[in-house]
C-alpha cells in the first residue's frame, strides 16, 4: 500500500489546503464546477469540502452518462426491446433508468429479452450465438465509452455479422459545457476537467474554455489530493490573472489524447445536428450517430423509432442538478420519493449521478450540519482537521 | 460504467492479438488492447481498462492509485467487477476477408 498513502496523505492534504487558503482573496466567493461524476464522487467520500474555505464551492457538471440520457431516449429502446426476435442489450446501469413507461427492468418483467452486458463485445458475442435473433447495443457514454462502440462496430463489419446493431447514444461533454458556459443560471470561476474524457480527447479541446470564456481549467485524476491538487491549481491561475488548461493527470492523460480511439470514432460515427439531454434541453452538436458507410449497424435506421419527446417528471430537478445550479439535497424529492431503489430522476441511479452521491455516502446530512455551522468531522484521515 | 479499472497483461492471445488477458485483482479476462495499438501493451504492463477496452498504459503506482479509488467507492466497484466477471470476449470469429 505504499503509493496509496501518497495520494491519501493527511498532512499532504492540510499542506494543500492551507496553499489553498492562502491564495483565496479575502471577499471573493470561488465557484468550480467538477464536470465528471467520478470527482463528485470522490469529493463526497472523502468530505472534501471540509478542506476547503468556505468561500469555495464546488458544483456538479453533467459528467455522468446516464444522467443525460432524456426518458424519450429510454422508450426508445424498450420499443425496440419488444420488436420480435430483439435482444436488448447495455450496461448495468441503464437497467434503473427511468423513461416515461418505466425502465429496462419493468420491460423485462413484462417478457422483453433484455441484457446487461459489461462491454459492447460481449453484445456483439451474444449476436453470434443467437443467429435467429437481432442484437441491439444500446450505446451510452461519453468520449471515453464511443471509442468502444466505434470499435465494436468496425469488429462486425470486420466478420460480416448481420445480426447486430447498435442504438446510438453517445454524447460529447464539449458542448455541454459550452452549454453551461453559455447559460445565464451559473457564474463559474473555473472547472475541474474530466480524468478519463481526456485520455481520450486529450487537452486541447477545452482551449476555448480559456481562450474565449476566459476561465481557467485543470484536468484531474480521482483521488483526493489530486482533487485538491487541481484546485489549487485552479487558484493559483487566477490569483495570477491567467486562464489556461493545465494537466494535473498528467500521469494518465496526454496531452493530445488517443489518437487510435479518435480515428475509430471518426471512421464509425458523426455529430448529430442536436440531441436532447436529460433536463438540459437540445444542445447541437453534441452527440454521435452511426454514419451512412455504418447504416446497417445503425438500429435507428434498422427499425423505425417512436421518437417521441417525453417531458421529465414535474417534481425532477435533474437538470438544475446537472447545471450546478441546485446541490441535490435540495431536490424536493431527494431522499423520499427518489432514492437509488426507487429514482425519479437519473441522477440517483448511476453511481456517478450527483444524487446518488450524496445519498450513499450521507452529505446531506453534513450539508445540513454544515448550515447550521456545526464543528464538521473529516474523513480523509483520522486526526485530519481543518486547515 | 465510467470506472477506469486497472489491470495487468498477462499474456496477449495468440490466437487474436488484438485481445489480451490482464489479471483484475486476481480475475482474470480477456479484454481488447485495440485502442492501443500506437504503443501496444506487453505482458507486465498496466492498463486502464472501460468496458472491455483498454484505454491506457499506466504505471503500476497510478494502477495503485486506481484501485485505491475503486475500492473506496463499494458497491460500484463490486459491481463493475462483477460485470467483468460476467464479460467472456475472449472468443471471437473469424474475419470475414469479403467483408
Ligand atoms: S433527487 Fe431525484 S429527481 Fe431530484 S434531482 Fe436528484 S435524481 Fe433528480
Amino acid at each position: 500500500m505504499r503509493f496509496v498513502d501518497e495520494y491519501r496523505d493527511a498532512d499532504k492534504a492540510r499542506a494543500l489546503s492551507a496553499k489553498i487558503v492562502g491564495l483565496c482573496e479575502p471577499g471573493r466567493q470561488y465557484k468550480f464546477m467538477e464536470v465528471c461524476g467520478g470527482h463528485t464522487h470522490t469529493i463526497y467520500k472523502h468530505g472534501l469540502e471540509d478542506y476547503l474555505p468556505e468561500s469555495i464551492t464546488l458544483v456538479h457538471g453533467p459528467g455522468c452518462p446516464v444522467c443525460v440520457i432524456p426518458m424519450g431516449r429510454v422508450d426508445d429502446a424498450i420499443a425496440l426491446a419488444e420488436q420480435p426476435d430483439v435482444i436488448m442489450t447495455s450496461f448495468g446501469d441503464m437497467m434503473r433508468v427511468p423513461g416515461g413507461r418505466g425502465s429496462f427492468f419493468d420491460s423485462k418483467a413484462a417478457g422483453t429479452d433484455i441484457r446487461m452486458v459489461y462491454s459492447p463485445l460481449d453484445a456483439l458475442k451474444i449476436a453470434r450465438q443467437n443467429p435467429d435473433k437481432h442484437v441491439v447495443f444500446m450505446a451510452i457514454g461519453f468520449e471515453t465509452t464511443a471509442p468502444s462502440t466505434a470499435m465494436t462496430a468496425l469488429r462486425a463489419e470486420a466478420e460480416g455479422i448481420e445480426n447486430f446493431s447498435i442504438f446510438c447514444n453517445h454524447v460529447t461533454i464539449i458542448p455541454a459545457i459550452k452549454a453551461i458556459l453559455d447559460s445565464p443560471d451559473l457564474r463559474l470561476d473555473g472547472f475541474i476537467g474530466p480524468g478519463h474524457v481526456s485520455t481520450v480527447i486529450g487537452c486541447r479541446p477545452y482551449e476555448f474554455i480559456a481562450a474565449e470564456y476566459d476561465k481557467p481549467l485543470v484536468t484531474a485524476g480521482f483521488e483526493p489530493l489530486d482533487i485538491l491538487q487541481s484546485v489549487y491549481m485552479l487558484l493559483l491561475q487566477l490569483s495570477e490573472g491567467r486562464s489556461e488548461v493545465e494537466n494535473q493527470y498528467g500521469r494518465v492523460v496526454p496531452w493530445d489524447g488517443n489518437m487510435v480511439a479518435l480515428r475509430a470514432v471518426e471512421q464509425v460515427m458523426e455529430l448529430r445536428p442536436y440531441f436532447e439531454w436529460r433536463g438540459l434541453g437540445f444542445i447541437s452538436h453534441s452527440a454521435l450517430r452511426m454514419k451512412e458507410h455504418f447504416a446497417r449497424y445503425d438500429a435507428e435506421r434498422h427499425f423505425s423509432l417512436p421518437g417521441v419527446r417525453v417531458a421529465d417528471p414535474k417534481a425532477c430537478q435533474c437538470g438544475e442538478v446537472l447545471k450546478g445550479v441546485l446541490k441535490p439535497w435540495e431536490c424536493k424529492v431527494f431522499g423520499t420519493a427518489c432514492t437509488p431503489e426507487t429514482p425519479i430522476g437519473t441522477c440517483m441511479v448511476s453511481s456517478e449521478g450527483a444524487c446518488a452521491a450524496y445519498y450513499n455516502f450521507g452529505r446531506f446530512s453534513r450539508e445540513r450540519v454544515r448550515q447550521a455551522s456545526q464543528p464538521q468531522p473529516v474523513t480523509i484521515e483520522a486526526g485530519a482537521r481543518k486547515a | 460504467m465510467c470506472l477506469g479499472i486497472p489491470g495487468e497483461v498477462i499474456e496477449i492471445l495468440p490466437e487474436s492479438p488484438d485481445l489480451a488477458k490482464v489479471d483484475v485483482s486476481g480475475v482474470k479476462r480477456a479484454i481488447n488492447i485495440g485502442l492501443l495499438t500506437d504503443d501496444p501493451p506487453q505482458p507486465g504492463d498496466w492498463v486502464l481498462i472501460h468496458v472491455g477496452f483498454a484505454l491506457s498504459k499506466i504505471d503500476e503506482e497510478e494502477a495503485q492509485a486506481a484501485m485505491n479509488f475503486l475500492e473506496g467507492i463499494g458497491q460500484a466497484y463490486e459491481d463493475e467487477i462483477e460485470a467483468l466477471l460476467s464479460s467472456q470476449i475472449d472468443e471471437q470469429a473469424p474475419i470475414d476477408e469479403k467483408g
